[in-house]
């Protein structure tokens, strides 16, 4: 400590309290609201290509979004998670980054999910818990996972990733591999217990990792300013721990690029921890249970449409000929198209078998579990009218 | 007498508590004015204001610590968790603080004014994190008291002893049947006691134990079984800590067979707790094992929700198994 110049106190003689925020952190936009650039604006690193696949995959997810939302109402599957008006965070932020870069989602990341390139069908295989979902329709909806893709499965509950992801990235800092990991939660999830041990080991070990934080203004009901936080959001809490901290508009895909681009940079150049927070806002309910008629208004809502950050996208491709309102239709459409057949070819993929239930709970069923599963598929066998789902494909049974 | 579901009445038995006793804070995430994401809390904002029933962060770590302290102090604080599957970041407040605090200060300090709200169990397209029945890890934990309610009538009552009982209890709601189960309910105030299990049913060949909503599935299955001319004895244990030995020994004592159902996994369930002290008290009389009908020892799984559930064909199928034993 005595050592270490930065941490050498200034004496003073009078007392004075800092202020609760007298830290103000400004927030960095490139694209306004209206499609254009500030005219000083520093512009992340991109071409043609990489703003079409980035505008490309947020059309997708809207469809997606919008379809399944309609799915779960008319009972097709049991929950939903929409990403509505976060896209820009979580696709632009994956556009930063390595495809080897591990990604450690909340649960509204199907954006970055989407840009790492899984399929509508996998997407579909998931929301439908068939036996071709990658995590074997274990878990609810949206809770997405694939290893192929460098993308961590999701858990319900909130928090838990961020520590998980220090570590993981103290892992890749030993390996010396290059990369880091991302980690996206709330600006709820940030009250968590977890959220404090996170950035602090991040910081202490200088690990490679960004900590995305969407604050979308609420955590279910609960609005982030005065119930959530008394403070100026989730920003100065990464100066706290003392971590490189940037505040960015979440629905600029611009901003959302430059500053992962930058934190990236940080994160494998330097072993920078970063703590990156996206202003976006939650258009659609915190999820298909939620109805949030109850504790926000339409005005509300329509203040946060004007900002939407998918149109704003298309006005600048629009205004810089890298796209028709025509081309921009047209994928909408196909999109539309893929996501209908995906869900329909889903949904009629049967259930996994029943041996499944005891895989996987330890890397072997032990005899316990397989004694357990004997009796419980004779069970089965006995009322099989009560288990349809896996009732036919019992051996014995009609498979 | 009132119309009430399940949810209504916990409302009603925090309404009651509230204006009773103005040291009745009730809150949690999402709980205030928008009522919580079950609606247990709807209207006591507005009734008691927003410093009686509120919103916390999103901290149960911090929500229980801070209901400690709160009741520490004196106050009858009522936290809710807002699904069962989401206590354990608050676990080290529970299990080494609640439940410690009376006994480590020479009872200097106590936080008897807590109760503990959460929702539990499956059956609901939940999935892993959604459909947990954790009270085996806290029936572990000496100085708690918990109560799983099975049906309005019942989950009023022990709301209310619960809430002012003199120690902390957990209270853990059947959130299946929180609409689903609906019952005549006096709108007046009155108890039912802690510890002190409810024989629902007489019968004398077999006795039926369970707790919260499993009380459902072995009413359904005694209704098949006494079609096979099997005179079954219903009995809801209520509380599980602590439980309540006298009235499911003298009841074993009479049938001579114990069938215990639980929707957690088997291994180290409440169930296996039960069973020996059972077998201890009853063993001469007992004419068969004692039967655990439990979940499976994996994780609760979404797709195989209706195979991993252990439902009333699972109990009735025991039942004839440890009658022809």
């Amino acid at each position: 400590m005595a050592k270490d110049k930065k941490h050498q106190l200034e004496i003073v003689t009078k007392p004075s309290f800092i202020d609760g925020s007298a830290l103000k952190i400004p927030m960095l936009q490139i694209l306004k609201e209206d499609g254009t650039l500030h005219k000083d604006a520093e512009l992340p690193e991109f071409d043609k290509e990489l703003m079409l696949k980035i505008f490309d995959t947020m059309q997708f997810i809207r469809v997606l979004d919008e379809r399944m939302i309609a799915a779960q109402r008319q009972g097709r599957i049991s929950f939903y998670l929409s990403s509505l008006g976060e896209e820009a965070a979580s696709i632009g932020s994956a556009a930063a980054l390595d495809d080897e870069d591990m990604i450690m989602g909340q649960y509204r990341e199907q954006g970055s999910l989407a840009y790492r390139g899984f399929t509508v069908e996998q997407f579909m295989n998931q929301l439908f818990s068939n036996e071709q979902d990658l995590g074997k329709g274990r878990q609810m909806p949206v809770h997405y996972g694939c290893a192929d893709l460098n993308f961590m499965t999701i858990a319900s509950p909130l928090a838990t990733q961020i520590p998980q992801a220090t570590g993981y990235a103290y892992g890749q800092k030993m390996d010396k591999n290059g990369k880091c990991t991302i980690c996206y939660f709330g600006e709820g999830a940030a009250s968590e217990g977890d959220f404090h041990a996170a950035l602090n080991m991040a910081a202490v070990y200088r690990v490679p990792v960004i900590f995305f934080c969407r604050n979308n203004g609420y955590a279910i009901s609960t609005p982030a300013q005065g119930e959530q936080f008394a403070g100026d959001g989730i920003a100065p809490r990464g100066v706290g721990y003392g971590m490189k901290t940037i505040r960015i508009d979440g629905n600029d895909i611009m901003a959302v690029l430059k500053a992962t681009q930058m934190a990236r940079k940080l994160a494998v150049e330097e072993n920078e921890p970063v703590l990156i927070e996206g202003m976006s806002y939650r258009m659609a309910g915190h999820s298909t249970s939620d109805d949030p008629t109850g504790y926000r208004t339409r005005d509300e809502e329509a203040g946060w449409r004007a900002k939407d950050p998918l149109e704003r996208l298309q006005k600048w491709l629009l205004s810089k000929d890298w796209m028709t309102q025509e081309k921009a239709d047209e994928i909408y459409q196909q999109k539309k198209e893929a996501v209908l057949a995906a869900l329909k070819k889903a949904e009629k993929v049967a259930v996994p078998h029943i041996d499944e239930i005891i895989e996987d709970v330890y890397d072997q069923p032990h005899d316990q579990l397989q004694q357990q599963l004997r009796d419980l598929k004779a069970h089965i066998q006995k009322y099989p009218d009560a288990y349809p789902k896996t009732s036919g494909r019992i051996e014995g049974g009609q498979d | 007498m009132a119309k009430m579901n399940l949810l209504q009445a916990i409302n009603n038995a925090l309404d009651l508590a509230m204006a009773k006793n103005d040291k009745v804070y009730s809150f949690g995430e999402d709980t205030g004015s928008f009522g919580g994401v079950f609606r247990a809390t709807s209207g006591l904002t507005e009734k008691y204001g927003k410093h009686r029933n509120f919103n916390t962060p999103l901290v149960e770590q911090g929500i229980l610590g801070f209901a400690n302290g709160l009741a520490s102090q004196g106050s009858y604080a009522v936290a809710e968790i807002q699904f069962g599957d989401y206590i354990f970041p608050a676990f080290d407040q529970i299990v080494n603080e609640s439940a410690k605090f009376r006994y480590r200060s020479g009872n200097e300090f106590n936080v008897g004014g807590l109760t503990i709200r959460t929702p539990y169990g499956g059956g609901i397209a939940g999935g892993h994190y959604h459909s947990q029945s954790p009270e085996a890890y806290f029936a572990h934990t000496p100085g708690l008291k918990i109560v799983m309610p099975r049906n309005p009538y019942e989950a009023k009552g022990l709301l209310l002893s619960s809430i002012f009982d003199p120690n902390p209890v957990l209270f853990m709601e059947p959130k299946r049947i929180y609409r689903a189960s609906v019952g005549e309910v006096p709108e007046e105030e009155y108890t039912i006691p802690l510890g002190k299990a409810d024989v629902m049913k007489e019968g004398s060949d077999i006795t039926l134990l369970a707790w919260g909503a499993q009380v459902e599935m072995i009413e359904k299955a005694a209704e098949m079984a006494e079609k096979d001319g099997v005179s079954c004895e219903l009995i809801d244990l209520r509380t599980i800590l602590p439980w309540d030995i006298e009235t499911v020994a003298k009841s074993v004592t009479k049938t001579g067979r114990l069938l215990v159902t639980q929707e957690a996994p088997l291994t180290g369930g409440f169930a296996s707790e039960i069973a020996a002290t059972i077998q201890d008290r009853c063993f001469l009389y007992l004419e068969s094992p004692i039967a655990r009908v439990c979940g499976l020892d994996t994780p609760y799984p979404l797709s195989h929700e209706k195979e991993y559930f252990v439902d009333h064909l699972k109990v009735y199928e025991a039942i004839k198994a440890s009658m022809n034993y």
